[in-house]
C-alpha cells in the first residue's frame, strides 16, 4: 500500500485516498477523424504497460480531486516523485528525448 | 499435576488455580499457563492425530511454531478452530476440543490407513483415484472428510473488531531482549516509538532463561527495569498480545491485537472489541523478531513426548512444567546446555546426545558436575515407543560426514528434545520483496542488520544470525546508533550495562537429518509434522524431477500448514539440497508471505461489516417515505423507494395503482438521487459540446436539453438533462448510479486534455431535493403552492426551467418529464426537502396525489420508450443502436468524445443489435427481463440469439404487457411486415413477440406538451 | 503416450520404496533449433505444447520458462472452472475448455482433481438479477448448463449463506452452473508437463527470453539466457509479462498487468461444498480438498509486476466474505499472495496472430485464465499449427481493438475469475 505525496496538497497520504488513472501522457489525437482505424484503436486501447519505471496518472479522489503524475517502478513499487501534469510533462519529455 | 514443579522464576501463579477441559476431560492449570503448558503439566501427551497417517502427536513447540497441537476453543458462536494450544492463554472455564482423531484421540481411524503409509507417498493422489472417472466425486468426498482440522463456527460471530491507525517514527517488532533495548534507546532519543510483541508479557526468550545475568542482574530484573523505563516515556507505546503479521510497501505493518480471548467469559466486555487490527505506518522499522529452534530430523521423530529443546526449557523455566522425569536432549550446538543444566537442577535426569566430535569444555565441566551424561559424537537414529517416546537408539556418527559408523546404546527416556540450531524469523523482512541470505557459519538464513536501511528497515538480535545475547545486545546498540545518526540524533545508553554471564559459544555441527544407516528404509523421519512430510517424500519429489524448491514444497506440502513451516522449512531446504546435490543457497527458500501467523477474517474486516460494509445514502425525504410504507431498492449507494404498497397490495398491485394515478391525475417521485453537477465558466458550452454527443451552443437561458454521454469508444455511458442557467452556468444531471463516475470523467478530461477551457465543476447532488410532480394534474397542484412563476402552457414550456418560490421556499422548477406526462421537477435546498415533499402531498390531496417509486418510474418511462442507462445499455451500445441519432451532433466542429469510434468498421455497421419495442402476442404475458430473442421457437442448442429483453412490464395504462429489447437489425425488421416476429426465450419457454416501435404511449408528445 | 500412473503401479512401487518412479517430465539440454517454441511454461503454455504434439503431429517443440514451470498464475489462482459466460464467442470457448476438463485426468493420466461442485454467481440488485437471467438464458441456448435461482433456492443449496434482507447487499438470487467447479492447480501444470514431455516436448526451465530475432517482419529465432534458438514459430503465453514480450517484438498490446490477490484460511472440516462468487461485494470462496477456504479478491487498481498488492484489498475481501457468511468471521487467514493478471479492455483474451509472421500471442486472460487452460492450449495449438485461428478463437484477435468488435464481458457481470 503506497504513500503518495500529492503535488497539489503537498501532503503524503495513504493510497486509499487516490485513484489510479492509467498510463500518463496518452494524448488524444488532435484530429480524430483523420486517424486511421488502426491508429485510433491504438490510442484507445494500446498500453505500454512496462515492467519497470512507469509514468502514470493518479487522481486525488478523496482529497483535492486533481489529477497528477507519479513515476513508479512497477517491478518493486518504489516511486521517485509525483508532479502536477504540467511539471511532469517537462521531465517526461526530457526523458523521452534522451531515451 | 504430575509434571508441575514449583520453580523459582516461573511466570505461573500457583496461587491462582484454573479449571479447564480438553477433549471432554477436566483438568487444572494456573494463571500464566498456556493451554499447552497446562496440558503438559497434566501429563497429557497425545493432543492430535496426524493429517495423513493418523499418527499420534504431542506438543512440540511453545509458540507460533507449533505444528501439532491445533485445538478448537470454546463452543457456540464463540467457537474458534485451529488455534495453537501453545498460544492459547488459559482462563478459568476454558473449553478446548481436539481437531483431529476420529472416533477419538486414542484411536484414529486414519491410523489404520496409516499402516499402509508406504502406499501413500507425496503426491500419491495425482497418480490414482482416477478410475473409473465417474467415481472421482466419491473418492474426493472421502479425501475431504479425512482432511481439515477444526470446525468452522456455524453461528454468526457475536463479537466485534476494529482497526486503529498509527503513524510512528519507529516501530519495533518483538519485545525480547534486543527489541526492548532498541525501543529504549530510540525512546530515549525522543522518537515516537511503538513496540509490538505477540506474547502476553514482554521479555521474549528471556522469560525462558530468567537466570542468566545481564549487567550483573538477572534477566528478569533487567527486562523489568527496561519495561519500567519504557512505560515512563510518553513517546513510547507498547502493545502486548499483538502480532505483526504483515509488512507491506513503504513500511505499512499490519498487527493484530488479541483483546479478550485470554479472559474468562464473565470478565469479557461486550462493548469492547475481540481483536483490533493495527495499521502501522512507520518511518523506520526495527525487526527484533528472534528465531525459532529447528529440531533435528530422525526416525519416529513425531512420537508424543518429543519436542524442541527450547520448548523443553521454556516449559520448565517459564511455566514450571517438567515435561518428563528422564530427558534426553540431542543437539548439534551449544544452545541446549543452559536448559539441560536448568532441568538437572530441577531434579530431572538428563542425558545429552551431542552430534559433535568435541563439545564446549566449559559446558562439559558443568554437565559433569551435575551428573548429566553426554554422549559425544552420537546421534539418535530412531525414537522408540508406542503412543509416546520411551527411549532412543543412538548411533555413532562419522566425524566428517553425516553417516553412521557404529551402532550406539539404547537410552530410555520419557521426554526427548532436540536442537538443530536456530532459524531466524525473517518473515516480515521478506514480505515486500526482501530476501534472506544463507550464512554457512551460522547454518541459518539470516538478514543483515542494515540490509534494508534504505527502506528504513533495521534488524537486531537473532534475526541477523547473532544468537548470543551479549553480542546481540551490543549490536543492537550499534544498529540503533546508526539509525539515530541517520536522523541527526545521538544515542543515549547511560546506565545500561550489556555484559552477560553467557558461556562463549563453540561451533555447531552441520547436520539436519540424522542418519540411521538404513538408506531410507528405516523408520519414518518427519520434516513437516503438520503435513506428514517425511524425508523420503522429499527424495521422491526430487526423483520425479520436482526439483525447484517451490515444486518440492507444492508436491510434498512441505511448509503448507498453519505453522507455515516455521520448524520444517529450513530442514526441508537442507534435505532437498542434499538430494539435489546442490548447496542450500542454490536451492534457496520458498516465498515468505503474510500472514506470519493466522489472523481472523473478523480482524481483517474490522468494523467494515454489516451496515458499515458500504455506506447507505438516503434522501432528505427518507423518514416520510418510511411513513408511507415504501419498500426500498438500492441504486448505487442510494436507497430509493421502490414502490409504496398499501395494506394487502403486492408489488404488481401497487405499481399498477401508482401508474394509473400518475397517468390519470398526479403522482410524485423522489428524484433527488439523480446526480447533479454545477458547471460554470466562460467555456461551459464548448465543454459540453465535447463531453456530450449532442450540441449545446444554441441552448438558451431558461432551457433544458437531454444529452447522451459516450465513452471514447463511442458507447453510451450516461445520460441526463442539462439546464442552461446562464450563458456561463449550466446544471447537469446524471444517472443516480453514475454521478461519481461522471464527475471524475469530466474532471479528468478537463484537467488532462482541455485545461485551456475555463470551467469549474461542483457536485451538488445532495444539495438539492428533487420532487418530480408528474401527471395531468401536476400544474394544478403546483399552482396552489407557487404563485411567482407563470405556469401557463405558453409561458413555461416543456423543457423550460424557472426560478421561483414553492410553498414559500426558493425553488428551481424544471418542466421536464421522464414519464411522458406533464411534469414539473421541483428542486429545493435539501434542508427543505422533507418539508416541500409534504407540502406538495398536502396540496395534491384533492387530486389523490400518489407517491411512487422506481418501479413505477420504470414502467412509465418504458411506456414512452425512454432508456435507462445500465438496464437498456450494457457498455456495448451506441446512440445509433438505441435509435437515438437525434441526440448525436455529427456536425459539431470539435470531435466530441466517442465520435471517431462510431465510425469504426464494426461500430458503424447498420445491422447491429438495435433497440426496439416488443409486444408479446398474448397481452397478458409479461416477458422475463433477460429473455433471449430468437428467430424460431424450435430449440436445439446452439441457437443463434438475436438480442435480449432489457425492460418488460405490465402496462396498466395500456392494459397489456410491453417490453423493450435489442434485436439484430431490429430497426429494419420493425417495419417489415412478415419479418417482425421473434420469440422471447427464458427458462425453457418461448413466447411469440412482435417487433414494434418502442414508444407505446403518446408518440406525438401531446401529454408532456399539455 | 505412456499412461503408467495407476493404483497398481502405486501399490507395486509402494513395495519397492517408490524407487522406480521416473521423472514426471524430462529436463533435457536445450537444442539450437525447434519447429515451435512456446514462451511460458504455465498451464496454458504447456497445454499448447501438449496439443501441438498430440493433435498436430509437431514433435520438435520447446517450452521455455524463465522460472520454474507452473510458477506463475497457474500456481496463484483460486482454481475456479466454469463456462457460463454471456457472449457466444466467450461461452463457446470456455465451454470447449470445460468439456476438455471433464476428460482431462484420463487424457493426460494425471489426476487434476477436477471437482464439479458447481459455481454460484450471486445477484444482489434487481439489475444483477436481470443480468443473471440474461446470461443463464444465453447459456442454455448455447447448450451450457445454467440455472437462475432465487434467494431461497440459493439458501437451500448453501445452508451457511446469509440471505437476510437486512444486509447491505441482500442476496436476491444467483446463477448456478452445476458442471462448474474447481481443480488442483499445480496438478494441471505438472500433468500437462508430463504429458507433453512424453510426446517429446522439451521443457526448459530457468530459461529467459531476452530478445526476439525478427527479420522482415518474420520471426527467425529467440535470444535466451541459455543461448540462441532458431525457430520460425513462436507462441507467447506469458500472462502478466505479455507486454514485456510484446515490447521485445516491437508491438503493443491492449493489456494492463494488475496485481490480483487471494488468500486461504486455515484448514477446516468440510463446511462449503460449492463455489460462491459475488461481483457486487468483490469476493469469492470455495473450500479446497485440504480443507482451506480459498478466497479471491478483486484486482488492485494500479499496474504491477511485483506479485503483491495492497492490504486494504484483502481487508475488504474478508469483509465481503463475512457479509455472505457471517460465521466465517472467526476463521483465520493463513496465507495471502498475489499474481499478475493481464487485463484487456473487454475482459476477453487475445488468441491471435500478430503482424510479425510466425509470432502468436495468447494473453489477456485477466482474472479468469485458469478455467480456460485446456481449451486455450487446444485452440492456440491449432492457431500455431495452421497459421489460422481455430473457429473458436477467430473472434479473439488483436484486430478487434481496431474494428471495435469487442466481446464485452464487463457489461453482463460475467467477468472475473
Amino acid at each position: 500500500m503506497f504513500v503518495i505525496k500529492c503535488p497539489h496538497c503537498f501532503e503524503a497520504r495513504e493510497e486509499e485516498e487516490f485513484s489510479y488513472g492509467g498510463e500518463a501522457f496518452v494524448a488524444r489525437p488532435t484530429s480524430p477523424e483523420t486517424e486511421s482505424e488502426e491508429s485510433w484503436g491504438d490510442y484507445l486501447f494500446m498500453k505500454r504497460n512496462p515492467k519497470g519505471w512507469h509514468w502514470e496518472m493518479w487522481g486525488h479522489s478523496t482529497g483535492c480531486r486533481k489529477f497528477f503524475v507519479l513515476k513508479r517502478n512497477t517491478a518493486n513499487h518504489t516511486t521517485v516523485g509525483a508532479w502536477t501534469l504540467a511539471e511532469a510533462r517537462k521531465i517526461y519529455d526530457a526523458e523521452e528525448a534522451t531515451a | 499435576m504430575s509434571n508441575r514443579i514449583s520453580h523459582k522464576n516461573s511466570r505461573v501463579d500457583l496461587n491462582r488455580p484454573l479449571t479447564f477441559t480438553f477433549d471432554g476431560q477436566s483438568y487444572q492449570g494456573f494463571a500464566g499457563d498456556t493451554l499447552a503448558s497446562a496440558l503438559l503439566a497434566n501429563g497429557v501427551k497425545v493432543v492430535a492425530r496426524s493429517f495423513k497417517y493418523g499418527r499420534p502427536r504431542g506438543i512440540i513447540g511453545s509458540g507460533a511454531e507449533e505444528p501439532n497441537a491445533l485445538v478448537q476453543i470454546d463452543v457456540g458462536a464463540r467457537t474458534t478452530p485451529d488455534l495453537k494450544a501453545t498460544q492459547v492463554e488459559l482462563y478459568d472455564g476454558l473449553v478446548a476440543g481436539r481437531t483431529s482423531g476420529w472416533p477419538s484421540l486414542a484411536f484414529d481411524l486414519k491410523s489404520v490407513g496409516g499402516k499402509f503409509s508406504r502406499f501413500m507417498p507425496a503426491g500419491f493422489y495425482y497418480k490414482t483415484f482416477k478410475w473409473p472417472t465417474k467415481l472421482w466425486p466419491f473418492y474426493e468426498d472421502i479425501i475431504r472428510r479425512a482432511a481439515g482440522y477444526g470446525k468452522s463456527p456455524i453461528e454468526a460471530d457475536t463479537e466485534t473488531y476494529d482497526h486503529q491507525h498509527h503513524h510512528v517514527d519507529l516501530l519495533v517488532v518483538g519485545g525480547g531482549a534486543t527489541g526492548l533495548l532498541a525501543a529504549l534507546l530510540a525512546g530515549r532519543s525522543g522518537l515516537k516509538v511503538l513496540l509490538v510483541d505477540d506474547q502476553s508479557e514482554l521479555g521474549g526468550y528471556l522469560l525462558s532463561m530468567p537466570n542468566i545475568l545481564i549487567g550483573g542482574v538477572s534477566a528478569s530484573t533487567w527486562s523489568a527495569n527496561i519495561i519500567n523505563e519504557l512505560q515512563s516515556l510518553p513517546n513510547v507505546s507498547t502493545l502486548s498480545r499483538t502480532t505483526a503479521f504483515a509488512l507491506h510497501d513503504m513500511n505499512m505493518i499490519q498487527a493484530v491485537e488479541l483483546l479478550q480471548d485470554h479472559l474468562p467469559h464473565a470478565a469479557r466486555n461486550n462493548a469492547q472489541r475481540r481483536e483490533r487490527l493495527h495499521r502501522i505506518r512507520a518511518s523506520k522499522v526495527v525487526l527484533a523478531t528472534g528465531a525459532f529452534e529447528r529440531p533435528l530430523v530422525f526416525g519416529n521423530n513425531d512420537l508424543p513426548g518429543i519436542m524442541t529443546a527450547s520448548a523443553l526449557t521454556t516449559y520448565l523455566n517459564r511455566y514450571g512444567v517438567a515435561c518428563g522425569k528422564n530427558a534426553v536432549i540431542m543437539t548439534s550446538n551449544d544452545l541446549v546446555y543452559q536448559g539441560a543444566v536448568d532441568l538437572a537442577e530441577a531434579g530431572i535426569t538428563v542425558t545429552i546426545v551431542d552430534t559433535r566430535e568435541q563439545i564446549n569444555p566449559e559446558w562439559a565441566a558443568k554437565t559433569n558436575q551435575l551428573g548429566i551424561k553426554v554422549y559425544v559424537g552420537y546421534g539418535i537414529s530412531e525414537a522408540v515407543g508406542s503412543g509416546a517416546v520411551q527411549g532412543v537408539q543412538l548411533v555413532k556418527l562419522g566425524s566428517l560426514k553425516n553417516v553412521v559408523t557404529a551402532k550406539g546404546p539404547y537410552v530410555p527416556c520419557d521426554v526427548l528434545a532436540s536442537s538443530g540450531g536456530l532459524s531466524p524469523t525473517v518473515h516480515l523482512f521478506c514480505h515486500d520483496g526482501g530476501r534472506p541470505q544463507w550464512d554457512d557459519a551460522r547454518l541459518a538464513f539470516v538478514v543483515s542488520a542494515n540490509g534494508r536501511a534504505k527502506d528504513g528497515i533495521f534488524c537486531v538480535g537473532a534475526i541477523t544470525g547473532v544468537f548470543a545475547l551479549q553480542e546481540g545486545l551490543a549490536k543492537t546498540h550499534d544498529t540503533i546508533a546508526e539509525l539515530l545518526t541517520g536522523l541527526g540524533k545521538t544515542i543515549n545508553a547511560s546506565g545500561l550495562v550489556l555484559e552477560t554471564d553467557e558461556i562463549a559459544v563453540t561451533p555447531a555441527r552441520r547436520i539436519f537429518n540424522v542418519p540411521d544407516g538404513k538408506d531410507g528404509y528405516g523408520a519414518k523421519a518427519f520434516v513437516d509434522f503438520q503435513n506428514d512430510v517425511a524425508v523420503t517424500d522429499i527424495h521422491l519429489a526430487v526423483r520425479e524431477n520436482y526439483r525447484s524448491i517451490e515444486h518440492i514444497k507444492r508436491y510434498t506440502a512441505l511448509g503448507f500448514g498453519t505453522d507455515q513451516g516455521k520448524l520444517s522449512n529450513v530442514n526441508g531446504f537442507a534435505i532437498a539440497a542434499e538430494a539435489l546435490g546442490k548447496t542450500i543457497p542454490e536451492v534457496g527458500t520458498t516465498t515468505y508471505r503474510p500472514a506470519y501467523t493466522p489472523v481472523s477474517f473478523g480482524a481483517l474486516a474490522g468494523a467494515h461489516v454489516g451496515d458499515s460494509f458500504e455506506p447507505r445514502r438516503y434522501t432528505a425525504v427518507q423518514t416520510t417515505h418510511e411513513r408511507y410504507g415504501a419498500e426500498f431498492e438500492p441504486v448505487g449507494q442510494w436507497m430509493r423507494p421502490w414502490y409504496f404498497p398499501k395494506p394487502g397490495e403486492d408489488i404488481h398491485a401497487a405499481v399498477n395503482r401508482e401508474c394509473l394515478a400518475t397517468r390519470n391525475s398526479v403522482g410524485m417521485l423522489d428524484a433527488s438521487t439523480l446526480g447533479k453537477i454545477d458547471i460554470r465558466g466562460k467555456d461551459v458550452r464548448e465543454f459540453l459540446n465535447r463531453i456530450y454527443a449532442n450540441a449545446w451552443s444554441q441552448l438558451a437561458v431558461g432551457k433544458c436539453r437531454y444529452g447522451l454521454m459516450l465513452d471514447e469508444a463511442g458507447m453510451v455511458m450516461d445520460d441526463g438533462v442539462t439546464a442552461c442557467i446562464s450563458d456561463t452556468h449550466f446544471l447537469m444531471t446524471t444517472t443516480s448510479g453514475g454521478a461519481a463516475r461522471v464527475m471524475t470523467w469530466l474532471e479528468k478530461w478537463h484537467q488532462t486534455e482541455w485545461p485551456e477551457l475555463e470551467v469549474y465543476m461542483t457536485s451538488v447532488t445532495d444539495h438539492w431535493t428533487t420532487a418530480a410532480l408528474v401527471g395531468p394534474k401536476s400544474r394544478e397542484v403546483l399552482a396552489k403552492l407557487c404563485t411567482d412563476i407563470d405556469l401557463s402552457k405558453e409561458a413555461f414550456k416543456f423543457m423550460d426551467w424557472r426560478d421561483g418560490k414553492v410553498a414559500g421556499v426558493p425553488a428551481r422548477v424544471f418542466r421536464i418529464s421522464f414519464s411522458g406526462e406533464l411534469a414539473y421537477e421541483v428542486n429545493v435546498d435539501a434542508s427543505y426537502g422533507d418539508y416541500i415533499w409534504n407540502e406538495l402531498m398536502k396540496a395534491g390531496k384533492e387530486f389523490d396525489i400518489t407517491p411512487y417509486g422506481t418501479e413505477t418510474m420504470h414502467v412509465l418511462r418504458a411506456e414512452k420508450g425512454f432508456i435507462i442507462v445500465g438496464q437498456d445499455t450494457d457498455g456495448s451500445v451506441t446512440p445509433f443502436d438505441l435509435d437515438m441519432a437525434w441526440a448525436v451532433g455529427m456536425k459539431k466542429p470539435y470531435s466530441f468524445l466517442g465520435k471517431r469510434s462510431l465510425a469504426r468498421s464494426d461500430t458503424s455497421r447498420t445491422d447491429r443489435k438495435q433497440l426496439v419495442g416488443l409486444l408479446p402476442e398474448d397481452p397478458n404475458v409479461v416477458l422475463k427481463e433477460g429473455a433471449q430473442l430468437i428467430n424460431s421457437s424450435d430449440i436445439t442448442p446452439p441457437v443463434a440469439m438475436l438480442g435480449h429483453v432489457t425492460s418488460s412490464y405490465h402496462s396498466a395504462f395500456l392494459g397489456r404487457s410491453i417490453a423493450m429489447g435489442f434485436v439484430i437489425d431490429g430497426i429494419k425488421r420493425r417495419d417489415e411486415e412478415g419479418n417482425n416476429i421473434v420469440y422471447a426465450w427464458a427458462e425453457g419457454k418461448a413466447v411469440k413477440v412482435k417487433i414494434v416501435s418502442y414508444v407505446f404511449v403518446d408518440a406525438e408528445g401531446a401529454r408532456h406538451n399539455a | 503416450m505412456k499412461k503408467d500412473y495407476s493404483i497398481w503401479k502405486l501399490l507395486s512401487q509402494g513395495l519397492k520404496h517408490h524407487e522406480g518412479w521416473t521423472p514426471a517430465w524430462r529436463s533435457p539440454e536445450i537444442k539450437s533449433s525447434y519447429d515451435v517454441v512456446i514462451i511460458g511454461a504455465g498451464g496454458h503454455g504447456l497445454a499448447t505444447a501438449y496439443y501441438l504434439a498430440k493433435e498436430h503431429g509437431i514433435k520438435n517443440i520447446a517450452v521455455l520458462e524463465k522460472g520454474y514451470l507452473g510458477g506463475g498464475n497457474t500456481a496463484r489462482n483460486t482454481t475456479i472452472v466454469r463456462s457460463n459466460y454471456l457472449w457466444d464467442e466467450a461461452a463457446m470457448l470456455y465451454e470447449h475448455s470445460l468439456k476438455l476438463w471433464e476428460g482431462l485426468t484420463e487424457d493426460i493420466n494425471y489426476n487434476v482433481m477436477f471437482s464439479q461442485r458447481g459455481v454460484f454467481n450471486l445477484g444482489h440488485t434487481l439489475q444483477d438479477m436481470r443480468d443473471i437471467e440474461r446470461r443463464v438464458n444465453a447459456n442454455n441456448l448455447n447448450g451450457i448448463d445454467a440455472l437462475a435461482l432465487n434467494a431461497q433456492e440459493v439458501k437451500d443449496r448453501i445452508p451457511m449463506i446469509n440471505i437476510s434482507k437486512d444486509t447491505r447487499f441482500p442476496i436476491m438470487g444467483a446463477s448456478f452452473q452445476p458442471r462448474a467447479g474447481v481443480a488442483r492447480h499445480d496438478a494441471v501444470a505438472w500433468g500437462f508437463a508430463r504429458a507433453a514431455s512424453n510426446y517429446g516436448v522439451d521443457i526448459i526451465e530457468n530459461c529467459e527470453v531476452t530478445a526476439m530475432d525478427i527479420v522482415n517482419s518474420a520471426i527467425k529465432g529467440l535470444q535466451t539466457s541459455k543461448g540462441y534458438i532458431s525457430t520460425s514459430k513462436v507462441g507467447c503465453v506469458t500472462a502478466g509479462h505479455s507486454s514485456v514480450m510484446a515490447k521485445a517484438a516491437g508491438i503493443r498490446m491492449p493489456l494492463e498487468s494488475h496485481p490480483l490477490q487471494a488468500f486461504v484460511s486455515e484448514s477446516l472440516k468440510p463446511i462449503l461444498d460449492t463455489v460462491v462468487m459475488s461481483n457486487a461485494v468483490h469476493g469469492y470462496v470455495s473450500q479446497s480438498d485440504k480443507g482451506e477456504l480459498v478466497i479471491g479478491a478483486g484486482i488492485d487498481h494500479y499496474t504491477s509486476y511485483a506479485q503483491r498488492g495492497s492490504p486494504h484489498v484483502i481487508e475488504h475481501t474478508a469483509a465481503a466474505i463475512i457479509e455472505l457468511f457471517p460465521m466465517f468471521s472467526r476463521v483465520r487467514m493463513n496465507r495471502q499472495w498475489g499474481g499478475i493478471v493481464d487485463t484487456t479492455p473487454d475482459a476477453c483474451p487475445i488468441i491471435s496472430k500478430t503482424k510479425v509472421k510466425g509470432l502468436y500471442f495468447n494473453c489477456g486472460w485477466g482474472t479468469g485464465g485458469f478455467k480456460a487452460t485446456p481449451g486455450s492450449g487446444n485452440v492456440f495449438a491449432h492457431t500455431i499449427a495452421h497459421d489460422e485461428p481455430h473457429p473458436l478463437n477467430a473472434a479473439f484477435t488483436l484486430d478487434r481493438f481496431h474494428t471495435g468488435h469487442l466481446i464485452d464481458e464487463h457489461g453482463a457481470a460475467g467477468v472475473a475469475h
